[in-house]
């Protein structure tokens, strides 16, 4: 069976692109070039059920093998239904530890570390066995939401593949062995004053390493080592760009919630950064419609690779770093900021003024943000420009540092370390988590390719490496310590505002971590202190012993210290015109170098949840692909999958390349994180050969753009899959959007076909017998039509139309907010950790056969004016669960009735009763259901088998499954009711239980509840004017509904 | 030439037809059989325990109350199984020198948690909530048969999807006044007050046969 890519679909001819789009009038909503061009192989595709269904025989099977076959199997079924039943144990506790109860979860309040900085959690666990990871509502940078990281961070825990033991020089050894080694190393640099040791780092912002990391390099122990701090993904040019504004370091913290007008230079602040969260929740206020927000936030992106953060704004425009540089010094002159450096170039555009018309009309109440990628003087410059406008104070403020920084000459950058180590100054190097042979800049040497013949590292006498992974670093160091995972270890981190947390365990570690704490307290005291108590003392202070008990209880239960947030600071804006303005390279191409979205700098590389999750705009699985613009793909003759070398001083890399719509001109995208080997050292099975290592490309000079990369196209190809084309509902007007001005206009926003009218009743008015209720639940009455028939006149058979119990009991609903849903994809991840969904692989992604219950649809729009679809197009997330259709097709095909209706109006999917005909999934319009074609869920795996939600039955191979409601939830919630109610009623109060991708969602899209609560959000949702069905006219009835998007495009500029 | 078959061949015939048939429906009844008897569900079998534990002696003889030892029947899905701490709490005064507890004792010494063979044993994908059962005056007794007259335990009822389903349409005639559940001689409410209990206890009973109250 030939694998079938994209590229399959044939040439993506402009010319009909364009003739496609000539006829049509309005915007055009499509989901990859194929669709929009209408090829014939993508119209065959789209008509099979599953793409790539029963052709495992890659043999043609004979008559007798058949036979043979069909007898054994036959045979089988026979045995296996008269299997003995294992015979099981209780094991009760001996002394029973307090608030343990079997069957009940408890929560407890901790961090995740992103890039150094914190964002609160509450951990589900289950009889001492963390399960799955939430936001802590009370923490400023989560406010209960969590990222697609954080939700995946539950499968790092229970890696396989993590290091298990310590290391020397590859071979196994003890702790012990290693103490003593450490005890040697420290007596013999206490005497040269640490002269010879070295420390390696990301981002600190724990208080308690930080004070150790003082204490080390304090007078008393090793005054002459240095410390270097390090990250392939990070905030060193953010932090950098605050010191050349201010003459000092502090933390810049933005206020999206008070802005009116938001410009982003390059910044994706929805997906990088540790306050992403919270601007992505302000951001989703700012924009709904409503008596509290008169004055919609309007937002524009400059930027050269699509993110979702240009997806999210009202107008973006594609354009280069260098561009993007001159629209930074534009704006800075138009706003008066006069001392900019005379290599400033600006950039003309007529709609750059309206731009700054905009930003000048919202003074105090505007902000401009720059990117990480962006140099340092970008950033200083809008500072700048922040100021001239009158924003600091508003929606800008500054306050004391939150990372930790090294003493006065005693800090250093990766290249200064490397510099040291080829002087031979280095004698002992504590690489603390980082992996600077995977992802140092190439040109620094710490991985043995181009001009070294061996790692650096090997000219360290000592090298002590702290890694999650025994990785390519591992492999180089002297000792290697597996480290503690953050849900194992007690710790300490700081948020975004300074905010501290104190990260606990969930679970003594698997593998015997340690975290960096301990191996510093080593250092200090001559032995290790256990982490919790090196915590306590940072956080004693002068506390009497009952008074540090209780703030410590206290501190662990909230999951935030009160008061820790960090103090305003008052800063002054030092003149700009000295500061080195960023050269412009020479070449036509420019290379990108961009944090893959959810792989990220590769420390996720080994998640398969991570690694199987569609990238936001792409769609791309298992991969990292090149991005380019359509044009450039034209110009230089390459579609999806061929491969591109690319050579940059010397080095050279060969990669597929994917037409990205929306991407600058001439410019390639690289995302790192991707093509780790077991010949590097890597020992990670899940994320060994996957994409391909753009590290080696990367260097300090072109750290995130370059210019001078030769391209040549090799002729080879190579398979990309996207999940793009499948599970398609054909563009059935599926997406509404409109604009904040329409809205004002009329509410009922969109178009509405098949003489569809969105009817105001409230939800529920009807009652039970009423045959006409069902049609106003979902807020659609068909016009014209009678309600019970929909709009093709087709009535479901009686048992297929339940009819609800009235007012009485629960009758849940869910509605999603397209206005709100930015498509950062954390629902997804959160929906497969608490539902125990397989990941599947490349090559069966490839085939359809990808198990996410909850997919996120991502669409191009495109007004029909426009000359090239793909230049720019606008684009929209739609995340599609299961309907969870009152009148629900599947169900009337089922054979076996695996699939039915409860009076809850869930359609229920019983995996013991299915027999895996896929009638179902062939009659759902949605295209929701997924098939466990082979064995899927790792049951062998024994430190998987802890991961797994134990109130969610783990589905075999032959069984369909799908959305589900989280149903666990419901039954648990509704239990919980019952037993609390007087009279037994078992109605939840409307929006007590929240499903997996609702609790995760940071901009609160996803509402979901008991519609009979007439107070509940989601009863409010569905009477909001903007609701609408998908396939309406199919007379499905889904609980599940939208709120159309609203835009608020400014109209003083020409799209 | 002479005939083949003889006519009382015939009649040989018709038996061979029908024993086959009897042979293919006996065969299908006796598996069905097979999987409903004590063999197959575990019913009225008694299994080696560490500790010959009669609940005879500490219900009846006794008279300690079920939630004693299984507290978190109550309120939670599990019932609850004592540590090792709660025997000790009366056996570290009583019989703390009968060779019998032994395993106990050794428990309690090596902090190593005694190890029951499981009876009541449902499939991966039934989920059983003790806590509403109890709520909505399903006795112990119900499903766990008279376990104050068991000096050894054992499963009292088949407890297969049928079982479940028999109660599951029609709880009516097996539900007890709240006040009786945890007691092993109550007696069942009449079919007329229990239809009365359904009402006041808020009992769906077209409900209780969606799939995802056990399945999920």
């Amino acid at each position: 069976m030939s694998n079938r890519t994209r590229s399959d679909f044939g040439s993506q001819d402009l010319s009909e692109l364009r003739r496609k789009l000539a006829g049509s009038s309005g915007p055009q909503y499509w989901r990859s070039l194929e669709e929009l061009a209408g090829t014939e192989e993508f119209e065959r595709y789209l008509h099979r059920e599953f793409p790539e269904q029963a052709a495992e025989w890659h043999d043609p099977v004979g008559r007798r093998q058949f036979l043979q076959l069909m007898g054994a199997s036959l045979a089988l079924a026979g045995v296996s239904g008269c299997v003995v039943r294992p015979e099981d144990k209780i094991v009760p506790y001996v002394k029973a530890p307090e608030h343990v109860v079997p069957g009940k979860p408890l929560y407890y309040a901790s961090a995740a570390v992103q890039e150094g900085y914190g964002s609160g959690i509450l951990v589900e666990s289950h009889l001492g066995r963390p399960t799955k990871v939430e936001g802590n509502p009370s923490h400023p940078a989560s406010l209960g939401a969590t990222d697609l990281f954080t939700q995946a961070s539950i499968l790092n825990l229970y890696d396989p593949d993590r290091s298990q033991s310590v290391t020397l020089n590859g071979h196994l050894t003890s702790w012990d062995a290693l103490l003593n080694a450490l005890i040697d190393l420290r007596t013999v640099q206490l005497a040269k004053k640490g002269a010879g040791v070295r420390f390696l780092t990301g981002t600190v912002t724990s208080p308690t390493v930080a004070r150790l990391m003082d204490q080390v390099l304090g007078p008393k122990f090793f005054p002459q080592a240095r410390w270097h701090q390090y990250e392939p993904v990070g905030h060193a040019n953010r932090r950098a760009g605050i010191r050349l504004a201010t003459g000092t370091d502090a933390e810049a913290v933005h206020h999206i919630d008070k802005a009116d007008v938001v410009v982003s230079l390059d910044a994706d602040f929805l997906s990088w950064g540790p306050s992403k969260l919270r601007d992505a929740r302000n951001l989703a206020i700012r924009r709904e419609p409503g008596p509290e927000n008169k004055n919609p936030i309007r937002l524009y992106v400059v930027e050269p690779t699509p993110s979702i953060t240009g997806a999210t704004a009202d107008h973006r425009w594609p354009l280069s770093s260098e561009e993007i540089q001159a629209v930074a010094a534009t704006l800075a002159r138009a706003v008066g900021v006069s001392d900019l450096p005379s290599a400033a170039t600006e950039l003309k555009a007529p709609w750059l003024a309206t731009l700054v018309a905009d930003l000048q009309k919202s003074k105090g109440k505007s902000l401009v943000l720059a990117g990480e990628t962006q140099p340092p003087a970008i950033h200083a410059l809008v500072h700048a420009i922040n100021q001239a406008l009158g924003n600091v104070g508003q929606t800008l403020t500054y306050h004391e540092p939150v990372a930790a920084l090294a003493p006065e000459g005693q800090s250093g950058s990766i290249s200064e370390l490397a510099d040291d180590i080829r002087a031979g100054r280095v004698e002992a190097l504590f690489i603390l988590g980082n992996n600077p042979v995977y992802d140092a800049p190439s040109e620094l040497g710490f991985a043995a390719t181009g001009a070294e013949s061996s790692s650096l590292l090997l000219k360290v006498p000592t090298v002590v490496h702290l890694g999650l992974f025994n990785d390519e670093t591992a492999q180089v160091s002297t000792w290697h310590i597996p480290e503690a995972h953050f849900l194992e270890s007690w710790g300490d981190v700081r948020a975004f505002d300074g905010s501290a947390t104190i990260i606990q365990p969930l679970i003594a570690p698997l593998y015997g971590g340690r975290t960096a704490s301990e191996v510093l307290s080593t250092l200090i005291d001559g032995t290790p202190l256990p982490s919790r108590s090196l915590v306590e003392d940072t956080w004693r202070g002068n506390r009497s012993d009952s008074d540090f008990t209780a703030f410590w209880t206290k501190s662990l239960h909230d999951g935030v210290i009160a008061d820790s947030a960090a103090k305003p600071k008052s800063v002054s804006l030092k003149p700009l015109a000295d500061i080195s303005w960023p050269k412009a390279g020479t070449g036509k191409y420019e290379l990108l170098f961009r944090p893959d979205p959810t792989i990220w700098d590769g420390s996720h590389s080994n998640n398969g949840w991570l690694q199987e999750l569609p990238k936001p705009m792409t769609r791309v699985v298992w991969d990292n692909p090149a991005l380019i613009s359509k044009k450039t793909a034209d110009q230089e003759g390459l579609k999806d999958g061929d491969i591109l070398k690319l050579t940059l001083n010397g080095r050279i890399l060969k990669v597929p390349v994917w037409v990205n719509p929306g991407h600058a001109e001439d410019a390639i995208t690289l995302t790192l994180g991707f093509g780790r080997s077991e010949d590097a050292g890597y020992r990670g099975r899940v994320g060994a050969g996957v994409g391909f290592d753009t590290y080696s490309l990367r260097t300090q000079n072109g750290f995130w753009s370059t210019r001078g990369v030769l391209v040549e196209k090799t002729g080879e190809n190579y398979p990309l899959y996207s999940t793009q084309g499948h599970n398609t509902m054909v563009g059935r007007d599926l997406i509404r959007t409109g604009t904040h001005a329409d809205y004002a206009h009329d509410p009922t926003i969109g178009p509405t076909p098949y003489g569809v009218v969105m009817h105001h009743e409230a939800a529920g008015d009807h009652g039970a017998a009423n045959g006409h209720g069902h049609a106003e639940e979902t807020g659609i009455t068909p016009h014209g039509a009678d309600p019970a028939k929909g709009l093709i006149g087709f009535e479901y058979p009686e048992p297929y139309r339940r009819r609800n119990d009235g007012e009485l009991g629960n009758r849940w609903g869910m509605s999603i907010n397209l206005n709100a849903c930015i498509g950062c994809a954390a629902c997804v991840v959160a929906c497969q950790a608490e539902n125990n969904i397989p990941v599947v692989g490349k090559d069966q992604v490839g085939r359809g056969r990808e198990m996410h219950w909850l997919r996120i649809d991502r669409y191009y729009a495109t007004e029909s004016r426009d000359a090239e679809p793909s230049a720019n197009p606008a684009t929209h997330f739609q995340p599609i669960p299961c309907m969870h259709c009152e009148t629900a097709p599947c169900e009337m095909v089922c054979p076996v009735e695996a699939t039915s209706h409860s009076a809850e109006g869930l359609n229920e999917m019983t995996y013991n009763r299915c027999v895996g005909t896929r009638y179902c999934s062939n009659n759902c319009p949605y295209k929701v259901r997924r098939f466990n074609f082979f064995q899927y869920s790792d049951q062998l795996t024994e430190s998987l088998k802890l991961q797994r939600n134990p109130d969610v039955s783990v589905r075999t191979r032959g069984v369909m499954e799908k959305c589900t409601y989280c149903v666990q939830r419901l039954t648990k919630a509704r239990i919980e009711a019952q037993i609390k109610s007087p009279d037994g009623n078992d109605a939840v109060p409307g929006d007590a239980v929240a499903t997996a991708c609702q609790q995760a969602c940071p901009t609160r899209a996803i509402v979901f509840g008991n519609m009979n609560d007439r107070s509940s959000a989601v009863a409010k949702a569905k009477e909001d004017p903007r609701n609408y069905s998908l396939l309406a006219e199919l007379n499905t009835r889904p609980r599940t509904t939208y709120l159309a998007k609203l835009t608020n495009p400014n109209t003083a500029i020409e799209a | 030439m002479a005939q083949l078959f003889r006519p009382s061949v015939n009649t040989i015939a018709r038996l061979v037809i029908l024993g086959g048939l009897g042979l293919v429906f006996g065969g299908v009844g006796l598996a069905y059989l097979f999987a409903g008897s004590p063999y197959q569900t575990g019913a009225t079998l008694i299994r080696e325990q560490p500790v010959a534990f009669s609940h005879q002696h500490h219900v009846a003889g006794l008279g300690i109350d079920c939630r004693y030892c299984h507290s978190s029947v109550e309120t939670s899905a599990a019932a609850g199984m004592p540590p090792t701490y709660t025997c000790m709490s009366c056996h570290s005064q009583v019989w703390n020198q009968a060779p019998m507890l032994a395993p106990v004792r050794q428990s309690l010494e090596e902090n190593k948690p005694l190890e029951w063979n499981k009876l009541h044993q449902l499939p991966d994908y039934a989920y059983f909530h003790h806590g509403i059962h109890i709520q909505k005056g399903v006795g112990c007794v119900e499903c766990h048969g008279r376990v104050d007259q068991m000096p050894l335990m054992w499963k009292a009822e088949p407890q297969t999807m049928s079982w479940c389903l028999d109660c599951h349409r029609h709880p009516e005639g097996r539900l007890r006044k709240p006040e009786d559940v945890f007691k092993m001689d109550s007696p069942r409410l009449p079919v007329e007050e229990g239809l009365e209990l359904l009402k006041t206890h808020n009992i769906p009973v077209d409900r209780l046969t969606n799939c995802s109250v056990c399945h999920r």
